[in-house]
């Protein structure tokens, strides 16, 4: 995808380092995303994908470093205005509310769309009404281009849904406010090949609907990687050690050491 | 699902139905009479659940959310004009209305959000002792004092707030515990506040009325003081009814019991955390502040006593047996849980022991309670929008 190289980029992470005590997680990290683009972010096990992550959205502050979203530095932010700002987020291990409905969910996820005064919502019961209305209608339309009949189950609590319908939830729920960017967290564990194959596919569908949008994924399946994204970035010990095309990524020999180990 | 609307029937049939339960409870004295009611109310709710009868009267009072409190405010003060002359009963169901209306506190702050409060009948006492101190010192009339009282308490727990964000879980609760301790401690110590004898607090005045004078109805016999007392209570457990459902089937609710589910995911999707939890707190104690200074006026006089970390650890269970999150759940168990043991002495001394049994096995066989919380429906017919 040429049109992704354009010039500046939407986010621009500059020398990111997280540390736990002794331990460095992440190290200097360099890394650019441009609007519209897909790049997997891949590396063996604790290499600091989801500290990564963690680091973007606010759960760990940064112990050094510079992220910039548009132009505007966002470092060191809560959790809550880096999504305010148009960043979300999918969990590893999923992280819905599952006694709720899935409409519920979704709304979680709409927060920053959603009214939250005090007076609207205690006594302007028709204006919330409306508001809610209008949310179902986006929710079930989302929902749609993943799955009909899921969109179905718009009013069913989340535990009752098999685990491809929960990651499905999760993902819709970081797409409904609209987010410039999303990051998403190995979105196949627990999943088959197949299930993981159709939630791409839904994925990479909706994607079509919202040109702009730019995504991070960690994976660990490599077939997805390479089907899905325009450009890798691999990381090992905290450190980024290779970044390109999947094919010259698979094929750098420190990669290759860093997932099968040195001779 | 069909597109006409269901039936409000069963809602008036079960709210018939609790009315004459609850009569038959309050005005019954034989303690084999009661005992035969207090297994029968078992069995009743247990064959409401078994046969789907529990399952009919929700989806009736989903569709028809209005009627369902009016039908059951209705029935409640029905309640009160038949058993007007009996002054303990109806003493007995204006404290039970009182605990309601404290107990809904907590469900916004444990049922919701999440926050484990062992502190309740802390908050009750302050809006008590408020409402104490106001009367003998002021003039500031009675329902001004009410209000204030509740703000008091929310204002008061305020200081808790600092260590409750910190802290999360267990640790949480025990800041509560140490709280609702101190309270009662201070109390004890505080000479200007009457110390271990307590304060006198005077009748409760509306308009001019005196609530604690006997209404005499000629030849129809008196109403009991307490009576009055009853409709005031109840007029605030509805309200606190009212507000806690409307608070449930807002974006205000779903931000609430995002943050009881999982803090970081809700951080990340934008709530404010520390905004909801001291929104969820400050409210709830101040419903608890609210039904306190009823219960002080009522009672005619409050002492240290009267606010055990024990009754704390009875408002708790009540929410846990009426089923956690679910305001109507909230009644019968603390119909329950204060009419039972002043009813069946033989249970009077142990009821510690009884209800802490009886939450131990609530908790391991149906741990969503009694009356489990049902998904949130943000308004009328939800299942067919």
């Amino acid at each position: 995808m040429s049109e992704a190289i354009r010039n500046e980029p939407i986010l621009s992470v500059e020398g990111l380092s997280v540390r736990f005590g002794g331990l460095v997680a992440l190290n200097a990290l360099e890394f650019e995303l441009h609007e519209g683009e897909f790049v997997g972010l891949i590396g063996p096990n604790g290499s600091g994908k989801t500290t990564f992550f963690n680091a973007l959205t606010g759960i760990y502050a940064p112990a050094s470093g510079r992220v910039t979203l548009s132009g505007e530095d966002i470092t060191g932010l809560r959790p809550q205005q880096i999504y305010d700002s148009g960043i979300t987020r999918t969990f590893q291990r999923l992280r819905l509310a599952s006694s709720l409905s899935v409409f519920d969910n979704l709304m979680i996820g709409n927060h920053r769309n959603l009214d939250q005064g005090i007076v609207t919502n205690l006594f302007a019961r028709r204006r919330l009404e409306k508001q809610i209305m209008e949310n179902i209608e986006n929710s079930r339309m989302l929902l749609e281009q993943f799955s009909a009949p899921l969109a179905s189950r718009l009013l069913d609590p989340v535990s009752q849904l098999p685990m491809i319908d929960r990651r499905r939830v999760e993902v819709c729920r970081a797409l409904i406010s609209q987010p410039k960017i999303l990051l998403l967290d190995e979105p196949s564990a627990g999943m088959t090949h197949e299930e993981t194959r159709a939630l791409m596919d839904d994925l990479l569908a909706s994607r079509e609907r919202m040109p702009g949008l730019a995504i991070v994924l960690i994976e660990h399946e490599m077939g997805v990687i390479e089907r899905v994204t325009d450009r890798c970035v691999v990381l090992n010990y905290g450190q980024k050690i290779a970044e390109g095309g999947y094919r010259d990524v698979a094929n750098d020999d420190r990669v290759r050491a860093a997932y099968l180990g040195e001779d | 699902m069909p597109i006409t609307n269901r039936s409000y029937w069963p809602v008036v049939a079960s709210a018939v139905f609790a009315a004459v339960f609850v009569l038959l409870f309050l005005y019954l004295e034989e303690q084999w009479e009661i005992a035969v009611l207090a297994v029968g109310l078992v069995a009743a709710l247990y064959s409401a659940v078994r046969f789907g009868f529990l399952g009919r009267i929700e989806a009736a009072a989903s569709d028809h959310p209005r009627t369902t409190i009016v039908v059951n405010f209705v029935a409640a003060l029905a309640v009160i004009v038949l058993l007007r002359g009996e002054h303990f009963a109806l003493l007995m169901l204006a404290t039970v209305f009182l605990y309601v209306t404290v107990c809904l506190g907590l469900t916004i702050q444990f049922g919701y959000t999440g926050i484990v409060n062992f502190a309740g009948i802390a908050f009750f006492g302050i809006g008590a002792y408020t409402t104490a101190v106001l009367t003998a010192h002021t003039g500031v009339p009675h329902l001004l004092v009410i209000i204030i009282a509740g703000l008091v308490a929310g204002l008061i727990g305020s200081v808790l707030i600092l260590p409750l964000l910190r802290t999360r879980g267990h640790y949480a609760a025990l800041v509560t515990i140490a709280f609702g301790i101190l309270f009662r401690t201070f109390l004890e110590v505080s000479d200007v506040l009457g110390g271990p004898q307590g304060l006198k607090v005077p009748g409760m005045q509306i308009l001019g009325w005196s609530l604690n004078d006997n209404i005499s109805l000629g030849p129809l016999g008196s109403v009991s003081f307490y009576a009055s007392y009853a409709v005031v209570a109840l007029l605030l457990a509805a309200g606190a009814y009212i507000l806690v459902k409307r608070l449930e089937r807002s974006w205000i609710g779903l931000n609430l019991d995002a943050i009881r589910t999982d803090e970081t995911a809700a951080a990340s999707f934008g709530i404010d955390v520390p905004r909801w939890k001291i929104f969820a707190f400050t409210v709830g104690n101040c419903l608890a502040g609210f039904a306190g200074a009823v219960y002080a006026m009522m009672s005619g006089f409050i002492a240290p006593a009267s606010f055990n970390f024990g009754d704390s650890l009875l408002l708790v269970s009540i929410v846990l047996l009426g089923g956690s999150g679910n305001p109507l759940g909230v009644l019968p168990a603390a119909l329950l849980v204060v009419v039972l043991p002043e009813k069946l002495q033989i249970i009077q001394e142990y009821r510690f022991l009884l209800f802490a049994v009886l939450v131990i096995l609530i908790l391991r066989f149906r741990p969503e309670g009694l009356l489990p919380r049902k998904m949130r429906e943000y308004f009328a017919a939800w299942s067919r929008s």
